[in-house]
């Protein structure tokens, strides 16, 4: 069944479709756009460890991420610059040492546009088998989690003052979102990663009212884009990963027509 | 885990520092079941810092803070709801509780908007976000309940229903409330014990003692702290929600 590498990679990006919803979604609540581009810049950082040491990349960049994460959160502690400040110069730094390392690491030839845009060529079925024990993992956290999580991501005050522990489920949400990007990064590349969790979230905002809605909505323009980009991909033998995001934002701006029309009918 | 003698929360000299500054010091206080207790001073005179302390989003960096209840609701002072997220009310009532919809509805009744049930948070007004927020603290039917100026943006007749229906919870429900508030009529008609800040405790106990105590004469002003205990409202009918007359 999985024979054909466009099949695999079609099972891959779909699982990671589903994920990347409700994360997505989170992501924009919280504000955490550029948080998610910081940790899929040093994602690089990650896979160029992975192959100075023969780890799995999924694993390394996961590891790597979490440790980004962690150190933002000590960096807010110690300095009082603005976390955009903080979120740039983590992006940067980890991905010129990324380079840099792979600049040592002369004897491995890298495939540095696989690694920056995805490649679906590459999608083995390890890589399905990964993205969907450890997709539904992640989703299997998140729902168990949800309550305290979405409590805390309206509004921190009253979540802690009502037991909700939100630092607590902070740090989880963290580490999930470390895990969606270990789990996409073969697939759509690092530099396209928070498009896929980003773009089908706010095409749903567009057309939903409550925060399930924009959940499963979410999901089905994720699937959507990934379905649509990747036929193109093979169609006009583009990248997987841009394919992917192009028609992501092409739905986004279909999202937009109903809430002008709202906006023309108000009128 | 309620002691004896009722206590829900206890201030022992507690203070916050925020670097450069102590934002509040030397606060003891307590609350007990069916106590309202008010906090009253001017801006930035620690009021909400006290409050945040009792709710344990603060630590106090000295003093001490004990609590003898787990059900707690709360009030904030301001609250900022995104457009990027699609919230109506029914799930802002959901938010940190598992209420079904008659339930949702009877507290959005109680605080007098019930037919907001299924709008979005960000179309309502500022009062009525209030009472919005007031009915998801009256659902969780709590031990505590913490209220930072829950009448603000308020209309004149809506506030004396607000405050109404604060009284009565703390009857009905036999919690303890500790309120944040400028309204000194209702702080020092309706509440049980005052604590005035300014930095630091000026002057604390009760309303009829706390209105003769020189320090709350000097934080309030000679005129305004005694013209406001005689001030009666008077009213011979009553305004629903929405303005019109209910007689």
């Amino acid at each position: 069944m999985f024979d054909d590498f466009f099949t695999r990679a079609l099972v891959t990006g779909i699982g990671i479709a589903i994920i990347t919803g409700p994360l997505g979604c989170l992501v924009i609540w919280r504000r955490l756009s550029y948080f998610g581009d910081t940790l899929a810049h040093s994602a690089l950082l990650g896979v160029t460890l992975a192959y100075a040491f023969s780890l799995n990349i999924a694993f390394s960049v996961f590891i790597i991420s979490a440790v980004i994460a962690l150190l933002l959160l000590n960096l807010q502690k110690m300095t009082r610059l603005a976390g955009d400040s903080l979120l740039g110069l983590l992006a940067h730094s980890t991905l010129a040492i990324g380079l840099v390392l792979m600049g040592f690491l002369s004897s491995i030839r890298f495939d540095i546009m696989g690694l920056l845009f995805g490649d679906i060529l590459s999608v083995t079925v390890e890589d399905i088998a990964l993205v969907w024990i450890g997709g539904s993992v992640i989703l299997g956290i998140l729902y168990f989690i949800w309550k305290s999580l979405f409590s805390a991501t309206v509004n921190f005050d009253l979540a802690s003052a009502e037991g909700m522990q939100p630092n607590i489920y902070n740090m989880i949400f963290t580490l999930l979102l470390a895990g969606v990007i270990a789990l996409s990064i073969k697939m759509i590349g690092t530099l396209l990663i928070t498009g896929l969790l980003i773009i089908p979230a706010a095409a749903s905002r567009n057309i939903t009212n409550n925060p399930k809605q924009m959940v499963f909505v979410a999901i089905l323009i994720g699937i959507l884009s990934v379905t649509i980009g990747l036929f193109t991909s093979l169609e006009l033998n583009t990248s997987s990963g841009p394919s992917i995001i192009v028609i992501a934002i092409i739905l986004f701006i279909i999202s937009l027509i109903p809430l002008e029309l709202r906006g023309k009918l108000q009128k | 885990m309620i002691s004896k003698n009722n206590l829900l929360v206890n201030l022992e000299n507690a203070g916050v520092y925020k670097s450069p500054k102590w934002l509040i010091r030397g606060v003891s206080l307590e609350v007990r079941r069916g106590q309202i207790v008010t906090l009253i001073g001017p801006n930035g005179s620690g009021k909400t810092t006290t409050a945040k302390m009792v709710l344990s989003i603060l630590e106090p960096d000295e003093g001490s803070m004990k609590r003898y209840t787990d059900k707690i609701a709360y009030v904030p002072q301001k609250i900022n709801i995104d457009w990027t997220m699609p919230l109506r009310v029914v799930d802002f009532m959901r938010l940190t509780n598992n209420l079904n919809d008659n339930e949702v509805s009877e507290s959005l009744n109680q605080t007098g908007v019930e037919k907001l049930f299924k709008e979005q948070i960000h179309g309502l007004s500022g009062g009525e976000f209030q009472r919005v927020l007031l009915a998801r603290a009256i659902a969780k039917k709590p031990e505590l309940l913490v209220l930072d100026e829950p009448v603000q943006g308020v209309d004149f007749n809506g506030e004396i229903d607000l405050y109404n229906i604060i009284k009565n919870i703390s009857a009905n429900l036999n919690c303890g409330i500790l309120l944040v508030s400028h309204d000194l009529h209702f702080v020092m008609s309706a509440t049980d014990h005052v604590v005035c800040l300014n930095g630091h405790i000026c002057c604390s106990g009760k309303p009829s003692t706390v209105i003769k105590d020189k320090a709350y004469i000097e934080l309030f002003g000679e005129h305004r702290s005694k013209t406001l205990t005689y001030y009666q409202h008077d009213h011979d009918h009553t305004h629903n929600s929405d303005g019109s007359v209910s007689s």
